[in-house]
């Protein structure tokens, strides 16, 4: 990378700060949004006594696995790692999680969603329809199952603006629904993580990063991820203004061509609705780049599923949706 | 007390009455800073025009909840983040209804400076007051007096000083450190981003230049040295008991070097500090708001929610507390009950004693307190706690200084409060 480039890429998005900190490198946003996070987790793990961190293998839960292992250090995290799995996840994604969890040793439950579509106690109107709303059954009967009290997850307040009013401590009823008019006020650090049996908090210590924070953190604490979300060539077809990659369960219609271009996810839903965007971007710096050159939002770009409704967001999540 | 830390990141809440502007304000932050990308921009096009406006409506960049929308107003804190190339921003949009003041107060309570918005035509009004005071009262240092709609007043120099002087008591009377108030309007862009032309009479800086050039300092870094415990961790394969033990937390007052004499309270004893842990290796020093664990030279019997303090400059220890607080919750404050009260990290059974007396927030002036608080009262309080706890004042140290109450039954937040 030439100079210019690494000046730019690792740039704190803030300028030059006191040398407050007696380590290597100065005191940067990154630097605060970790301690953040980091007392965040610490905090649900003394308050909580049965706790999840919801783990996809994608970016944002790679990042707040990272964040969990810095806080809990020198111990083994205090928590089961749970994937909620849609069965529509890209073989990549899913490789990358087991390898991860096997190397670091953690605990991992998977629960899926094709188990509540199997047993009936998800229906779906037809069978490749996109999963990710339903996961929302499969997480709360996963709760029920493990008596959880506190699902840790990676959503960000960047990524829409349901979450954008969500508290880091946000109470979750015995339905699991989330009542965004009545939350608890949250002052300072002072987060409130009492429930009552068959209640549960959900904790999200990366509220405050954005996007480029989450890539620049990836880039500063070399945190590997699934190699879908660098560049590669892959057979797409266009659909609107998204590219859908050509998998099992998303098929080119009558008419419609397949290219192979390359592209790269900048997240890795459900399949039938995460789609690829076009993608020089090989390395995490390259991404870094494009990231801060992007006229489109994360889930904008990315998710087919949010577009359908102004308000689809807040909807899932009273569900009980993530 | 000297700023040491600059996060390279600010926090600032807007707040004014209903229909000030500040949810236009914040999409016009976002929209001439290039913050808003293409399909933000899209669908906002179209959510105005599916509620017939011909011009976007960038209010409705944050009214996140379908409550909002429908009925127009802001009842929760939208975040918002934008950056320029000097610094990253985290906006509270707070609601100006007075019904949701625990919200505002949840903004304003980790902001560095509050944006106060005013509609140049109709001057001060009551929300005005008690949004600075409450501003005030949980600590923001500095304060931007908005003047909004300037477009709708002939960009009339006259009235914008008026408001300014009339603000001036007020924000004095407060004790804020700073406030700056500058001309604006949010729905035409006149002083946010662009200077624009309208306003040539005016010669301070924008609101993003103030915004980016105000200190994002935070107090606390010259202070004695506070450090709640979180958790209490074990190292394995410790020479002895001592090194097994380590203690997680942020510190939240001062800095820490290896070597230093300390004070755990609420017990008193002293140790030295053995070793600064992190993840990334071991530090000779942490600073304010660093996230380590701490190991002292001795076997000391510590747990969540001591205070690993200076020695030489502790705080006070005690069981009755003098505070100032705002009762949140539907359920009127009830003198008879016990309540848990959250300070730091440590989690108590609290009464609320006695009322001296309530706030008049639009004079800030006290007032008889009729034996209770209800929601959004503010008042001060005498709170008797079940255990210690080791408190500074509020304006010393926000963290040792405040504290939460928690209704055992809900499990509601039902109070926030500050320490005199």
């Amino acid at each position: 990378m030439s100079e210019t480039l690494e000046r730019v890429v690792t740039k704190n998005t803030a300028g030059p700060t006191d040398g407050h900190r007696t380590s290597k490198r100065p005191w940067t946003q990154l630097d605060a949004l970790e301690m953040e996070s980091i007392f965040i987790l610490r905090e649900v793990a003394a308050e909580c006594s049965n706790i999840a961190l919801l783990f996809s293998g994608g970016k944002d839960s790679a990042v707040v696995l990272r964040l969990a292992e810095k806080a809990f250090f020198p111990e083994p995290l205090p928590l089961t790692l749970l994937h909620v799995d849609t069965e529509h996840n890209f073989p990549e994604v899913i490789d990358f999680r087991d390898r991860l969890v096997a190397e670091r040793g953690h605990k991992l439950v998977v629960r899926s969603v094709g188990d509540s579509i199997r047993s009936g106690r998800v229906r779906l109107r037809h069978p490749d329809e996109p999963r990710n709303p339903h996961q929302s059954v499969t997480l709360l009967d996963a709760i029920a199952e493990f008596g959880f009290d506190a699902c840790i997850g990676g959503a960000r307040r960047d990524e829409e603006k349901a979450r954008a009013k969500e508290r880091v401590f946000s109470f979750r009823d015995e339905f699991g629904q989330w009542d965004p008019k009545n939350q608890r006020p949250e002052l300072w650090s002072l987060y409130n993580g009492r429930v009552h049996r068959g209640e549960n908090i959900r904790v999200f210590p990366i509220s405050n990063w954005t996007e480029l924070d989450v890539w620049q953190y990836i880039l500063r604490e070399e945190i590997a991820l699934p190699e879908i979300y660098f560049s590669h060539v892959r057979p797409v077809i266009r659909r609107g203004s998204a590219l859908v990659p050509v998998t099992p369960l998303t098929q080119p219609r009558d008419g419609e061509t397949v290219e192979e271009l390359p592209v790269r996810f900048r997240t890795v839903g459900d399949i039938t609705c995460t789609a690829p965007v076009a993608s020089q971007a090989a390395t995490v710096e390259e991404v870094i780049l494009e990231t801060m050159e992007t006229r489109l939002t994360e889930r904008g770009a990315t998710r087919l599923d949010d577009q359908t409704n102004e308000a689809a967001m807040e909807l899932r999540k009273r569900e009980g949706y993530f | 007390m000297a700023d040491v830390l600059d996060t390279g990141l600010l926090r600032f809440i807007t707040a004014g009455s209903v229909d000030d502007g500040k949810s236009t304000l914040i999409g016009r932050l976002l929209h001439d800073s290039k913050s808003l990308l293409a399909d933000q921009v899209t669908a906002l096009e179209a959510a105005s025009r599916k509620r017939g406006f011909s011009q976007p409506d960038l209010s409705l960049l944050t009214d996140g909840l379908l409550a909002e929308r429908e009925q127009g107003i802001t009842i929760d804190v939208a975040y918002r983040y934008f950056a320029t190339p000097s610094r990253k921003f985290i906006v509270g949009d707070s609601p100006g209804h007075f019904q949701y003041t625990r919200n505002m107060v949840t903004a304003a309570s980790t902001a560095d400076v509050a944006v106060l918005l005013v509609d140049a035509r109709h001057g001060l009004q009551t929300q005005t007051r008690r949004h600075a005071y409450l501003a005030a009262w949980v600590g923001v240092p500095r304060v931007v007096l908005a003047v909004n709609k300037m477009d709708a007043v002939e960009w009339s120099q006259a009235k914008f000083d008026e408001i300014r002087t009339a603000f001036a008591g007020i924000g004095k009377t407060l004790g804020f450190r700073d406030i700056t108030a500058i001309p604006m309007s949010a729905l035409l862009g006149d002083m946010v981003v662009e200077r624009g032309e309208a306003l040539d009479w005016y010669d301070g800086p924008t609101l993003v230049q103030y915004l980016e050039t105000v200190p994002a300092r935070r107090d606390g870094g010259e202070a004695p040295f506070r450090f709640p415990v979180q958790r209490v961790v074990r190292f394995a394969g410790a020479a002895d008991s001592a090194s097994a033990r380590g203690y997680q937390g942020t510190v939240a007052g001062g800095s820490i070097r290896v070597g230093d004499e300390v004070a755990v309270l609420p017990s008193g004893l002293s140790a030295r500090i053995a070793a600064i842990v992190t993840a990334d290796g071991a530090l000779t020093e942490a600073g304010l708001d660093m996230a380590v664990t701490l190991r002292l030279d001795r076997d000391i019997d510590i747990s969540r929610g001591d205070l690993i303090a200076q020695a030489g400059s502790l705080p006070a220890v005690t069981q009755d507390l003098d505070a100032e607080i705002c009762w949140f919750d539907g359920e009127a404050l009830d003198t008879a009950r016990p309540y848990l009260l959250k300070h730091g990290t440590a989690t108590v059974k609290a009464k609320v004693s006695g009322i001296d007396h309530r706030i008049d927030v639009d004079s800030a002036q006290p007032v008889a307190a009729a034996g209770t608080l209800v929601m959004n009262d503010i008042g001060r309080v005498r709170v008797r706690t079940q255990r210690a706890l080791s408190i500074d004042p509020y304006s010393h140290n926000r963290v040792t200084g405040a504290f939460i109450l928690i209704d055992p039954a809900s499990n509601r937040t039902v109070a926030a409060g500050t320490l005199e």
